[in-house]
């Protein structure tokens, strides 16, 4: 971002890469993809590098408000001394932070989850998810984080976005606003979870797994399951193929991630962010 | 018209009745008014439309098809009940009989539909008693703070609500006797009475007390039943208009900012930022700072303790809420359950029945061991480590029926943990000296942060779709 400014230019959009986006090596590989579809449309966008810093979501939600403003704010005079007025992120907490919380500390931009740019440019055919890897006949479930879905309404682009790859998307019981958290959410990421039965992500990888499986008895063993839900689709059992959990949030894709490990489904089960299965679809692997 | 002894005596019970109830209802409007201020103006068009929705239209209660259906069904009979008893008031005090009456083919199907809601609801409440009673009951009517009292109190409204449409039938009925006997025509339909006449006794006399004590047991009924609601989770058929108006209108998502943390951040980045006046008490004395987050109810926002009084107990927040569901402590249920409990503890108790206070036995081990005087919501009531295991994931303000956000009261306390008290797990602590120290809650160097770019072009195909 500094460069593009050097030259007196501002992007189109900058790209809000996030803690995970940057540190975590798994999500390295999204935020590659998603910069190779920007690049790929054409998308005049930037990235702040070193200057960005984590926008405080985890201090925040773990009631250390005084570390989340210093953070907001911090994050704010460097955004508004670029004149950002259009953020895209891959990370639902740095989405949900950033357009919901900084406004009142004064930073105003529009503030874009990556789930609904995808969304954007498949409307405008300016990707046609066609081309590359093709996912017709796979089954995918998509796992609605809380951050982006019942916190902030979006349910609908993540599920256009799959419904272009032409794959066959089933969804888990617990879907949209009834989803069931991934375990990670208000700093549980960074700490180990309280004594019980089990863990969150656990539960949540046995309800994906059996609805990729088709699999109706372990769905009804499932608890707090919404009995007026008639969304869930536990459909015959799928090809040899390998079935996917589609995330669109980083600390979903770990806990998914390390769920599957747990119930060694690593064979046939893989986790990928919608911003990869885009580009794979695209044949932007290169 | 005739009035006599009867009438003069309705009315002493109709104005103890209220009185009473006015009374523990300015205990309650006390009771909520030690939380912290907060603006809910405004939004009027916005939060009728919510109110009207939610609230009247119990649009949140169709998640769950069977009890929404039950709940529909006592809902809407005591709306249309209502009116009879508006016509039993108006009797009462002036001695008229069967007012309404005057309303015609309108009477015909208002008694009409009264008689056939009165009877559902008798069923309904049969359902209800089930899925509370049966071995076991339904998943969220288990768990350990709904013992005691709170079972007791759920119980004990269905029973009231079976009596109350027993009165109504034994008036009616006996009403309709009355009219066969003396060949003359009772305004309005019965259809349900009409089945019960032939139950009834034959003499006048037998049918006219069995009529009076019908009208007078619905009625003190239901001004018992009025002054019971302020102790009980009932509470919630008048308190869950008011709690719904004021739910937050923001996304879930967005969590209140601390205005008083705002101005020392801005002080400390800028130097010369003014920092408003700390407010002062009338007489000019400065107040005592109150304290970040939450540790006792009176640092909650009125409209926690609001949503405490509206809350049914139902447990649909628990049901739903990850960390219960994989055997955490935590219950978002328990947490408004408490703040009610300590708000009552602390200060205005209700009222006339024993309190709300499920006791020491839902109460975890190690709060038992607490001395009096760290007696608090948090701590006293509500431990860390329910609070450390909640996700902010929004299940409960999703499920919740009367919109209330049992999250905002556990984030307040988290803030209480970590800015007075710094108890925070240890491993949290870390993470936030690693975004103190990298600008990243892992403790990675900033300068890594390009690191990404690197390999950018490089083939990794194997490895994404491996
Ligand atoms: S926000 Fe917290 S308390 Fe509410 S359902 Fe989620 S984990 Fe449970
Ligand atoms: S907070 Fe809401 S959902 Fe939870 S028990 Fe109370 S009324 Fe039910």
């Amino acid at each position: 971002m500094a460069d593009l400014a050097a030259q007196g230019e501002t992007p189109e959009i900058l790209f809000w890469v996030g803690c995970a986006g940057a540190f975590d090596d798994r999500y390295k590989r999204v935020t590659r993809a998603f910069v190779r579809i920007l690049e790929h449309v054409g998308v005049k966008y930037a990235v702040l590098g070193m200057e960005e810093s984590c926008t405080g979501d985890p201090a925040k939600r773990a009631g250390n408000e005084f570390l989340f403003q210093m953070q907001a704010m911090q994050n704010i005079t460097t955004l508004n001394g670029y004149g950002i007025k259009k953020v895209v992120t891959a990370c639902p907490h740095c989405f949900n932070t950033i357009k919901n919380e900084y406004p009142a500390l004064g930073g105003e931009y529009e503030v874009i989850h990556h789930s609904t740019f995808l969304q954007q440019l498949i409307n405008e055919g300016r990707v046609k998810v066609e081309g590359g890897e093709s996912y017709k006949g796979r089954r995918i479930t998509f796992h609605d984080s809380c951050y982006l879905g019942r916190s902030n309404n979006i349910y609908e682009a993540p599920r256009a976005v799959l419904e272009a790859l032409d794959a066959d998307l089933v969804e888990m019981k617990r879907s949209k606003a009834n989803g069931l958290c991934c375990g990670a959410g208000g700093a549980q990421m960074w700490k180990e979870p309280e004594p019980g039965k089990k863990d969150v992500n656990i539960e949540r990888t046995e309800e994906a797994l059996a609805t990729l499986d088709g699999n109706a008895a372990a769905l009804d063993n499932l608890y707090g399951v919404e009995s007026g839900n008639a969304g869930a689709t536990p459909a015959p059992k799928a090809n040899g193929q390998g079935s996917i959990i589609a995330v669109g949030c980083p600390f979903c894709m770990t806990m998914m991630s390390d769920g599957v490990k747990n119930k060694e489904r690593e064979n046939n089960v893989q986790v990928f962010d919608l911003a990869e299965l885009v580009a794979s679809a695209e044949g932007l692997n290169a | 018209m005739h009035f006599s002894i009867q009438n003069f005596l309705f009315l002493l019970v109709a104005i103890a009745g209220f009185g009473l109830f006015a009374w523990q209802a300015r205990k309650i409007r006390a009771n909520i008014s030690v939380g912290r201020d907060r603006d809910m103006s405004g939004n009027v068009s916005e939060r009728l439309n919510k109110t009207l929705l939610v609230a009247f239209g119990q649009s949140k209660m169709f998640k769950r098809l069977t009890p929404a259906f039950l709940h529909l069904i006592v809902y809407v009979g005591f709306l249309v009940i209502n009116v009879e008893v508006i016509e039993i008031m108006v009797d009462g005090i002036f001695g008229t009989h069967r007012f309404l009456q005057f309303l015609g083919p309108v009477y015909d199907v208002l008694m009409a539909t009264n008689e056939i809601l009165g009877a559902l609801v008798i069923v309904a409440v049969v359902a209800f008693w089930w899925r509370r009673n049966r071995k076991p009951p339904v998943r969220r009517f288990q768990g350990p703070e709904l013992r005691a009292w709170p079972k007791l109190d759920a119980n004990i409204i269905l029973y009231v609500e079976v009596i109350l449409m027993a009165a109504l039938f034994t008036m009616n009925t006996a009403d309709l006797k009355l009219h066969q006997l003396r060949g003359t025509e009772m305004p309005g339909t019965f259809p349900i009475s009409g089945l019960l006449v032939g139950l009834f006794p034959s003499s006048e006399a037998a049918l006219h007390v069995l009529e009076r004590v019908g009208w007078w047991a619905h009625i003190i009924g239901i001004l018992c039943f009025l002054n019971y609601l302020p102790s009980s989770k009932h509470f919630h058929i008048i308190m869950a208009f008011p709690n719904v108006y004021y739910s937050r209108l923001v996304p879930q998502g967005q969590f209140s900012n601390v205005e008083s943390i705002t101005h020392e951040v801005k002080a400390m980045m800028d130097p010369s930022y003014e920092v408003p006046a700390p407010a002062t008490a009338p007489d000019g004395s400065a107040l005592a700072p109150t304290p970040f987050g939450a540790k006792d109810v009176n640092d909650l926002a009125w409209t926690n303790l609001l949503n405490a009084y509206s809350c049914t107990e139902c447990g649909r927040c628990t049901s739903v809420c990850p960390a219960n569901i994989t055997g955490k402590l935590l219950s978002p249920r328990k947490i408004i359950m408490d703040t009610r409990d300590r708000m009552e503890e602390k200060y205005n108790s209700p009222l006339i029945f024993s309190p709300n206070l499920y006791g020491q036995e839902a109460k975890h081990e190690s709060q038992e061991v607490l001395d009096k005087e760290n007696h608090t919501l948090l701590r006293g009531y509500v431990t860390p480590e329910e609070l450390w295991a909640c996700t902010t994931c929004n299940a409960c303000v999703e499920a919740c029926p009367v919109n209330i956000n049992p999250l905002e009261s556990i984030v307040e306390m988290r803030r209480f943990l970590v800015l007075e008290e710094s108890a925070a797990p240890n491993s949290l602590n870390v993470m936030f000296s690693n975004i103190e120290n990298n600008g990243a809650p892992w403790a990675f160097s900033p300068s890594d942060r390009f690191n990404w770019a690197d390999d950018l072009y490089v083939a990794e195909k194997e490895v994404v779709t491996a």
